[in-house]
């Protein structure tokens, strides 16, 4: 049977990543590789893990399949439990019909009975955006002390960013009283991280009230929350600090691998105390050859490294030949970059191929118009011909022919 | 053959004092081999990779460390529900009358009976090799052996009893010396076997009722003339360690690409347990060539010819020259080692100088601080 949960998580990981494009053809944004030997979702799992919370239901709908398999039993993050672990949950069909998830708060309407069965207090709701740390268990606890129906976790961002994130608008003790969407003029330099813990009664009733709304999104940040602030429910704001990012688009990806690289950024996944956990094919240590330079990289198991690797992050069964050079990019796994390749501020994809002297990426310095400049990505399983030329900003999503020099 | 035709007896134990420097508070197959594994871990992907779904772990002592690395056997996917992996520590015989292998197979004489398989395959776990057991298995069903001695050719280990076999040109055995002293080039058994298991049940039990401690001289040798031993030489790539000169070699062997092409096969792989450590980082000062670098190492100094362990910690300037550095190691700045092994969480400070030699490198004993 199913054992009483203080807090179950449901993590909303349907969501295509369309500002990924390429990236995320085949495969959901939770999914995308990152950190060497990590997928996005291995951040709030290990998370959840890592705070105590035994019960997730991770909700899937855009190309449900290899984040399916890579969840599996969910054995790599501890999360293969008797009468608690990680569920997956699709949309379904019931006996009046069935309906694709129409938005985050009707994902979780659609799982009430999931929930049910765990009779937690407290429901969290997380997403598989995001690249961070954090304790939820503190997060629930200061929910506790505020008495509070909905706390939302924030972060401070600078002030001339502000205009791009949902920002709350707070009194001194944390208390929120308003909610803004991308404000022009923002009052406030907390941001929303697309985190939040519920009373699980409380959020039942917003649910099926909204669920009844024809007008309403049904969704928490347009919908919801503005609800519950609306009828003078206790919701407060969870100041979070540390490492947070949003890597929803190619640069940001980009540059959260980067971060890897820069002792300076605090977001250390060396640390046993908070390990994240992730699949991995299980490959021998990579070997660096004697044609091989490495330097400020990051590189994993079964990597076969004979050309020179400089402030990049590599994932399993990466293969770089002697003489190709690999700048400032990331080579996802079981990537082949031939003799005599450039590949530099670029993503390449799983199991691409760059044969020999083909040029991936430019360097900003080398770009006339900076404008135009920006992380080239190569699809995954797509090959690029020999002596071809792929320039900066490129999304390459199929094979390109070789050219003669 | 399938999951229910072959039986897996593992014993992990067996030449321990072949190489006590790191068999103090360990068995063999626990001895960390190749960046990341254990020696077990050979043997038993190679039974798992040939489909043999139940394995018996035969312990003698020191098998803390086997424990903690199997574990459930998830790894290897033996954690099932009505197979899987079964640890045998000893059971009815004190541990000195666990010499040899028939007081240990006797021990495990219940584990036999309530197998259902035709076969078992034994084996000891100082092997380094991704062998086909398909194949091994087969040859003993189709040349009608009673017991099948996988064996290599080449020189015997100095340090390890072997059997050096002559066999007819069918691989039937007609002769059988067991002994410590190399002979040159020679056909010599690892002490990997396949026999039926109702034969093996009988075979151990006449030898108990004798007071016969030794499979090999007691059960091989003295039934050359009456059974049938055949000899199955090993087609694959495989390396046995029985001394801790023999353990570098074995170990800077995969540096050579094409030694590991031959043990790290796509279709066949090596399993070991997870750690989940973060990827290796290199530094700015990071100057890295011919080695093998496992997951959770920071490397700021130079490292050639060397196999680095999870979570091993080079600082700047540091040289690191035909080093074995086991999980945890920590070197610190300007240090230089040469020809080197250390076992796990040594730490050496900054500024040391070690060295040994190719032919006797030298062993920093499990967390030493030097």
């Amino acid at each position: 049977m199913f054992r009483k949960q203080e807090c179950v998580a449901m993590l909303l990981a349907g969501g295509q990543g369309s500002r990924l494009y390429a990236l995320t053809t085949t495969v959901a944004k939770p999914a995308v590789p990152y950190g060497g030997k990590y997928r996005i979702i291995d951040f709030p799992l290990s998370n959840c893990v890592n705070s105590g919370i035994e019960t997730v239901g991770v909700l899937t709908q855009y190309q449900p399949l290899e984040l399916s398999d890579y969840i599996g039993s969910g054995e790599p993050w501890d999360l293969d439990r008797m009468g608690a672990g990680v569920h997956v949950l699709p949309p379904y069909q019931r006996n009046k019909g069935a309906d694709w998830y129409k938005g985050t708060a009707n994902a979780i309407y659609q799982n009430m009975v999931f929930i049910e069965r765990y009779d937690p207090e407290y429901v969290l709701v997380l997403s598989g955006d995001h690249i961070y740390k954090m304790d939820y268990a503190k997060m629930i606890a200061e929910h506790k002390k505020n008495n509070a129906d909905c706390t939302i976790a924030v972060i401070e961002v600078e002030w001339e960013e502000a205009s791009r994130f949902g920002i709350l608008n707070t009194h001194p003790d944390n208390a929120v009283y308003e909610f803004e969407e991308k404000p022009k003029n923002p009052k406030s330099n907390l941001a929303s991280m697309g985190i939040y813990v519920f009373n699980w009664k409380k959020l039942k009733e917003y649910l099926t009230a909204d669920e009844n709304d024809p007008k309403s999104q049904n969704d928490f940040g347009k919908n919801v929350l503005p609800t519950m602030l609306k009828a003078g429910e206790r919701m407060y704001a969870y100041r979070f600090e540390g490492y947070w990012k949003d890597v929803g688009t190619i640069d940001s990806l980009w540059e959260a691998n980067m971060d890897l690289l820069n002792p300076k950024v605090p977001l250390d996944l060396s640390d046993d105390t908070w390990r994240i956990y992730s699949r991995t094919p299980g490959l021998p240590p990579h070997s660096i050859s004697s044609t091989a330079k490495v330097q400020n990289s990051m590189i994993t198991e079964g990597g076969d490294i004979r050309g020179n690797v400089d402030f990049s992050v590599l994932f399993a069964g990466a293969t770089i030949e002697e003489g190709a050079q690999i700048r400032d990019s990331i080579i996802m796994p079981g990537v082949t970059v031939k003799k005599g390749a450039v590949v530099q501020y670029a993503i390449v994809a799983e199991n691409a191929v760059i044969e020999e002297d083909a040029t991936v990426g430019m360097r900003p310095e080398d770009m006339q118009e900076l404008d135009e400049w920006g992380v080239a990505v190569i699809a995954s399983g797509v090959t690029v011909g020999a002596g071809a030329t792929i320039p900066a900003k490129a999304m390459i999503d199929h094979d390109v022919a070789k050219e003669e020099k | 053959m399938n999951g229910n035709t072959v039986l897996g007896l593992l014993f992990p134990n067996m030449h321990d004092d072949a190489l006590p420097e790191f068999t103090r508070n360990r068995a063999m197959g626990s001895v960390p081999f190749g960046g990341r594994y254990r020696l077990v871990d050979f043997t038993l992907s190679n039974l798992v990779n040939a489909g043999v779904s139940k394995v018996g772990v035969v312990t003698k002592s020191n098998y803390q460390s086997m424990m903690d690395h199997l574990g459930s056997g998830k790894a290897w996917d033996l954690s099932r529900k009505a197979q899987g992996l079964y640890f045998l520590p000893p059971f009815g015989a004190s541990e000195d009358q666990y010499d040899g292998r028939i007081a240990p197979l006797a021990g495990v004489r219940r584990f036999l009976e309530n197998s259902r398989h035709d076969y078992v395959i034994l084996s000891d776990c100082h092997i380094v090799g991704n062998i086909d057991y398909r194949r091994l298995v087969e040859f003993h069903v189709e040349s009608g052996a009673d017991i099948t001695v996988a064996c290599l050719r080449g020189t015997a280990p100095e340090n390890i009893a072997s059997p050096i076999i002559t066999a007819n040109d069918k691989g039937r055995i007609t002769d059988m010396i067991i002994t410590r002293r190399a002979l040159g080039e020679a056909l010599y058994g690892i002490g990997l076997y396949v026999v039926s298991r109702t034969l093996l049940m009988q075979l151990v039990e006449n030898a108990v009722s004798r007071n016969q401690y030794s499979f090999e001289w007691d059960v091989l040798q003295r039934h050359i003339g009456d059974r049938h031993l055949y000899a199955y030489e090993i087609p694959e790539f495989t390396m046995t360690i029985s001394s801790l000169a023999g353990y570098f070699k074995a170990n800077m062997a995969l540096l050579d690409p094409a030694v590991r092409e031959k043990l790290f096969v796509a279709n066949r792989p090596i399993y070991t347990k997870v750690r989940d450590c973060a990827p290796a980082l290199y530094g700015l000062h990071a100057q890295v060539a011919d080695s093998l670098v496992a997951d959770g190492c920071k490397i700021d100094g130079a490292v050639r010819d060397s196999i680095l362990f999870r979570d091993v910690h080079v600082d700047r300037d540091a040289v690191i020259d035909h080093c074995i550095l086991m999980q945890g190691s920590v070197i610190g700045a300007g240090s230089t080692m040469e020809y080197i092994i250390t076992d796990k969480n040594v730490c050496i400070r900054d500024r040391r100088s070690l060295k040994g030699c190719a032919d006797y490198p030298v062993s920093v004993k499990k967390g030493t601080m030097v």
